[in-house]
């Protein structure tokens, strides 16, 4: 958090400006609209859970394992909301309000719940560790990481989980008189499910700069992470602190959960592992710390896979974003917005 | 390759800083370091001639820890450079970017060629060579991440310049203390010291897993040696004690044990009497003029206090603010009014 | 030495056996082990343990424990002594495994033949060099990321074995891995089978007692004291002469030599290497083991990756039994191998949170674990400077 919007050269802001609008323009005429679309729905999804990792390392430098099985298990509770009390069962809602309506009635209370989990989490796990050395936080995380994703296997079972699909089928938006949903540009459809995940992710982004930017809170949040103590001495309250930090985290990862139970159509116990891990990646190599960066990783990594699979190369994907990992981390720890990791104290 | 005869002139980092005093052990030439747009250190200059003892002074916040975590190897200057015995340890990178293709040249090499020999039907052959080029390129990458004496040679050769680590400071003939005790707590005093002496030893793998008579030997003389010098700073008998459990002056006194176990030509003393009571400062300021008079070390101290370092400096350099304000003899700069006036209202006590 | 039986009474009884461990030190580990050795296959026909399952299935089972007691050791050599957390550590158990899956495997696309005692060297130097190829540039970061890399590489690895089909065969593996052969003496001949497990329990052993012998005399050398520096002080460390990246890839390769170790063993003794052998399950168990154990101490990681492995191939099965077999209302649901990973969490949390030393503990770990770390104001950026190149 530290490169948080402060720490943003805005002075060389065009550059890089540049740089997207290009890439953005060659992946598009790659890829084409409904695979450019994907990857910008799985970009916003990956941005979600990647400004989580880079909040919590931001505030107590803290690589927080368990956070993808956050994200996994706001999937679930995501699941649980649409069936349970709201009874869809595989019944797509066809009346934009009502849909709407639905979308709002599961994400608030999911990203709440997770919101919560994530204090908890941070409460009894984490920070009775804060003064220990730093392998054990590491391992506590691990250990609840595995805790997380066995609870999820023991309630749901082993095996995929097909989710509701609230969203209107493809079989049915294929007859254009019903169809309000998609439109098409360029030639291209374009689904209204992506463009909604893409806004909400956007919306909970920009909400999230403005609140670290504009409130109390935020600003604690920013100079705790800069410097703790002296925080502290200013009246900071850090406990209250990093449990928001946490309570953001997590949240932002449960309304990732939701978007991608419904984009994906199905979630498993072990989902939480490779999203998070591709999360991490987005967010190390956006420059760890800092938030603008981890939401631009998170796009990049998602072009990096999609474009793999495009060519072919699909289950080759893995290995490309590690190895895009291991090769920022070896060659420019910083990432692409973070200040040197020399200057950290 | 060849062309080592073309590049040293026309590489200046690596070419010794012009120094007039050929007695000079340590040379800071014009050391400077910014922190975003604060100047902590502006192009401070400093010899330590050899069997001599150098002090900076300066009011809290001069910035002359900075100097002195650039003088060990820890903070990268922005300009300027420290020379050790003549040679340059420290300073801006040069051709930084050529040092990769150093060690990533020659398994790119290899495996271009087990490509080729592979595309041309000697498959065996091929994956022989990949055999080969991985271990030519894990040798080099380990060569890059020791460095030793041949591979800093062969960056030299091309132009190659980085900044000492502070283990290669240390090698190069410097120890030192911590202005908060950076003791291994845990472990005893005795083990604190032989840390210390790790240069010294040569005990390798090899000899550790089959636990020959040499590593046996060597382990035995260094835990006597260790002894030894815990006596010098006056711990005899406490070997054994964990570092912790002293007292905060032993621990002190410690510290200089394990920075003496290399055997340093310069020892950097920072704060070395701070927290101490007078009677404690007066056993270190004999045990310093001890280890200069009897073991011809030079010193160099960092000190807030000026009081502490006049009675047995033979220069003194004064920093305020990042800058060099005075120097020379104790009398000259303790008459000199810069000085009085940077620390009139600060901790002139 | 009466004289000194008398200052310390209490202690008498042990004074003899403590002398001796001090003088003989390895030579007590082997005769530790080789006790072990002859008493295991005794214990478990003792009747509780008997009714459980037959002897042969028992030290079938402990030779092979004896792998992943040998993983522990290695992962006990980097975040024991080194300090590092290395989250992929079983890529390079994959890497041993392969390595002799395609050194001797008639099926392998390689059609060597090369017998097994070679390439439990061999196979540990390959893995070692993966230890440095991949530690070299990643050691100098801090030590969080480098969990991070090894976790990938820890992902890439076995993908890798997975995705390069046509020359692993991808899921299916590479089957028919020769068992070790030893000459006979005499009529005395050592038979290595699949029926058989008492060679490879024999041959387990004898690596375990090797590989601590080799452990403790790390432990005791230089080395061992450059580990325990880096770990209490990094800088202060570096400042006193060592060249901590090489210090810990030191740590690293040689954890990665043990992992290449078990990997041609369990190559030898599984008979056959598919990718699924070396998920992150496996890096996690071991890291387990180790926490559980207590991390830096040698025994204490034997005894906590024997009671772990136990615990998940024994002691969980025969709960399910047990419960089922005496309606037990509610219990006799449960499958309690599906809580197997829950259990490891729980471990890993609780032991962190109240027990860092584990269960145990070196001394030493113990002191460092109970203390706060020390707030560094001393110098701006104090370890990263470091990091930087």
């Amino acid at each position: 958090m530290t490169g948080m919007a402060t720490h943003l050269r805005r002075g060389s802001s065009l550059r890089p400006i540049l740089i997207t609008v290009a890439a953005l323009a060659v992946s598009y005429a790659y890829l084409g609209t409904p695979q450019f679309m994907n990857a910008m729905t799985l970009g916003a999804i990956y941005a979600l859970i990647a400004l989580g990792y880079t909040m919590v390392y931001g505030i107590i430098e803290l690589i927080n394992f368990a956070h993808g099985d956050i994200f996994m298990v706001g999937a679930f509770v995501s699941l649980w909301v649409l069936t349970v009390p709201l009874g869809l069962i595989d019944r797509p809602i066809n009346d934009p309000a009502q849909l709407t309506l639905t979308l709002v009635i599961v994400t608030i209370p999911v990203m709440l719940f997770m919101g919560v989990i994530g204090v908890v989490i941070e409460r009894f796990a984490y920070r009775p560790l804060r003064h220990a050395p730093r392998l054990a936080p590491l391992i506590t995380a691990i250990g609840v990481s595995f805790i997380l994703q066995n609870i999820i296997q023991v309630l749901f079972g082993p095996s995929p989980h097909p989710t509701p699909q609230v969203f209107p089928r493809v079989d049915v938006l294929s007859i254009p008189d019903i169809n309000i949903f998609d439109f098409s540009i360029a030639g291209g459809i374009v689904r209204a499910l992506n463009l909604m995940i893409i806004l909400v992710a956007i919306l909970l982004m920009v909400g999230l700069q403005v609140f670290v930017n504009r409130t109390r809170l935020g600003r604690a949040m920013r100079s705790t992470s800069q410097d703790r103590e002296a925080a502290a001495l200013m009246g900071v309250d850090i406990n209250q602190t990093i449990a928001v930090t946490f309570f953001i985290a997590a949240a932002l990862a449960g309304a990732g959960g939701v978007v991608y139970g419904i984009y994906f159509g199905s979630v498993q116990f072990n989902l939480g592992f490779y999203v998070g891990l591709f999360a991490f990646t987005a967010a190390v190599l956006g420059g760890i710390g800092n938030t603008v960066g981890a939401a631009v990783g998170g796009f990049v990594i998602a072009f990096i896979t999609v474009i793999a699979a495009q060519m072919g190369y699909s289950r080759w994907s893995e290995v490309a974003v590690f190895s895009v990992l291991i090769l920022v981390l070896v060659f420019k720890p910083s990432g692409l917005f973070g200040q040197p990791l020399g200057e950290r104290a | 390759m060849t062309d080592n005869d073309a590049l040293p002139a026309s590489a200046p980092a690596i070419a010794t800083p012009a120094t007039a005093d050929a007695d000079a052990l340590l040379v800071a030439d014009r050391v400077t370091k910014q922190f975003g747009g604060l100047t902590a250190v502006r192009e401070v200059d400093l010899t330590i001639p050899r069997g001599s003892i150098v002090s900076i002074i300066g009011p809290n916040g001069a910035g002359k820890t900075t100097f002195f975590n650039i003088i060990v190897g820890i903070i990268e200057p922005t300009a300027g450079g420290v020379s050790m015995a003549g040679r340059r340890m420290i300073g801006r990178p040069l051709r930084a970017w050529i040092e990769p293709f150093v060690w990533i040249a020659p398994g790119v090499l290899f495996f271009v060629l087990a490509t080729l020999i592979a595309l041309a039907g000697q498959d065996e052959i091929g994956v022989g060579v990949i055999i080969v080029g991985l271990v030519v390129f894990a040798a080099m990458l380990l060569a890059a991440v020791i460095r030793p004496r041949w591979y800093l040679n062969m960056l030299q050769r091309f132009g190659v310049f980085r900044s000492a680590r502070p283990n290669e400071m240390a090698a190069a003939g410097i120890g030192r203390t911590f202005q908060n005790i950076r003791l291994f707590a845990n472990a005893s005093a005795r083990e604190n010291v032989l840390v210390g002496m790790h240069l010294k030893l040569k005990s390798n793998l090899l000899d550790a897993f089959l636990s020959t008579g040499r590593s046996r030997r060597e382990e035995a003389a260094a835990a006597a040696k260790a002894d030894e010098l815990l006596e010098l700073v006056g711990l005899k008998g406490r070997g054994d004690a964990l570092a912790k459990n002293l007292p905060y002056g032993d621990q002190r006194r410690l510290e200089v044990a394990r920075a003496l176990a290399s055997e340093p030509s310069l020892l950097l003393l920072d704060e070395p009497t701070s927290g101490m009571n007078p009677n404690e400062t007066t056993e270190m300021r004999v045990l310093i003029k001890k280890l200069r008079d009897e073991l011809g070390i030079s010193v160099l101290l960092i000190e807030h206090d000026m009081h502490v370092v006049m009675g047995i400096s033979d220069h003194v350099t004064v920093l305020d603010h990042g800058e060099k304000i005075a120097e020379g003899s104790p009398e000259a700069v303790r008459a000199n009014p810069k000085v009085i006036e940077a620390y009139l209202g600060t901790a002139a006590t | 030495m009466t004289a000194k039986v008398a200052a310390a009474p209490r202690s008498d009884w042990r004074a003899p056996f403590q002398k001796f461990r001090d003088e003989h030190h390895s030579l007590t580990i082997l005769l530790i082990w080789l006790i072990i050795a002859i008493a295991l296959p005794l214990i478990v026909q003792i009747p509780p343990l008997s009714t459980f399952q037959p002897q042969i299935v028992w030290v079938d089972g402990f030779a092979i424990s004896g792998i992943y007691i040998l993983l522990a050791l290695g992962l006990n050599i980097v975040v024991g002594f080194a300090g590092l957390l290395d989250l992929g550590y079983a890529a390079f158990f994959a890497i041993g495994s392969y390595t002799f899956a395609f050194a001797a495997s008639p099926q392998a696309i390689t059609h060597l033949n090369i017998p097994f005692w070679p390439m439990l060297i061999v196979g540990a130097l390959i893995a070692a060099l993966f230890g440095v190829l991949l530690g070299a540039p990643t050691l100098r970061l801090r030590g969080d990321y480098l969990a991070i890399v090894t976790l990938g590489f820890g992902e890439i690895v076995p993908a890798l074995f997975l995705n390069a089909d046509a020359l692993t065969k991808g899921t299916n593996g590479i089957g028919g891995i020769p068992q070790p052969s030893l000459p006979c003496i005499g009529d005395f001949c050592v038979k290595f089978s699949f029926i058989d497990p008492f060679p490879f329990y024999f041959t387990m052993i004898g690596i375990l007692a090797i590989v601590m012998v080799l452990i403790y005399r790390l432990l005791e050398s230089r080395l061992g004291r450059s580990w325990m520096a880096i770990r209490e002080d990094e800088l202060a460390a570096s400042s006193s002469g060592i060249n901590t990246i090489t210090t810990k890839l030191l740590a690293f390769a040689l954890g990665a030599s043990t992992a290449g170790f078990a990997g041609v063993f369990s190559a030898s003794k599984l008979g056959n290497v598919t990718p699924d052998q070396f998920l992150f399950v496996v890096s996690f168990t071991v890291l387990a083991m180790v926490v559980l154990g207590g991390m830096g101490n040698p025994w204490g990681v034997v005894i906590g990756a024997f009671t772990l492995y136990t615990i998940q191939s024994v002691v969980l099965k025969e709960l399910n039994q047990f419960f089922q077999s005496q309606h037990v209302p509610i219990l006799q649901n449960i499958d309690f191998v599906q809580y197997q990973f829950l259990l490891y969490g729980i471990a890993l949390v609780g032991m962190m949170l109240l027990r860092p030393e584990g269960l145990f503990p070196s001394n030493r770990r113990r002191r460092e674990l109970h203390q706060e770390t020390v707030e560094e104001t001393d110098i701006a950026p104090p370890t990263t400077a470091l990091d930087e190149s």
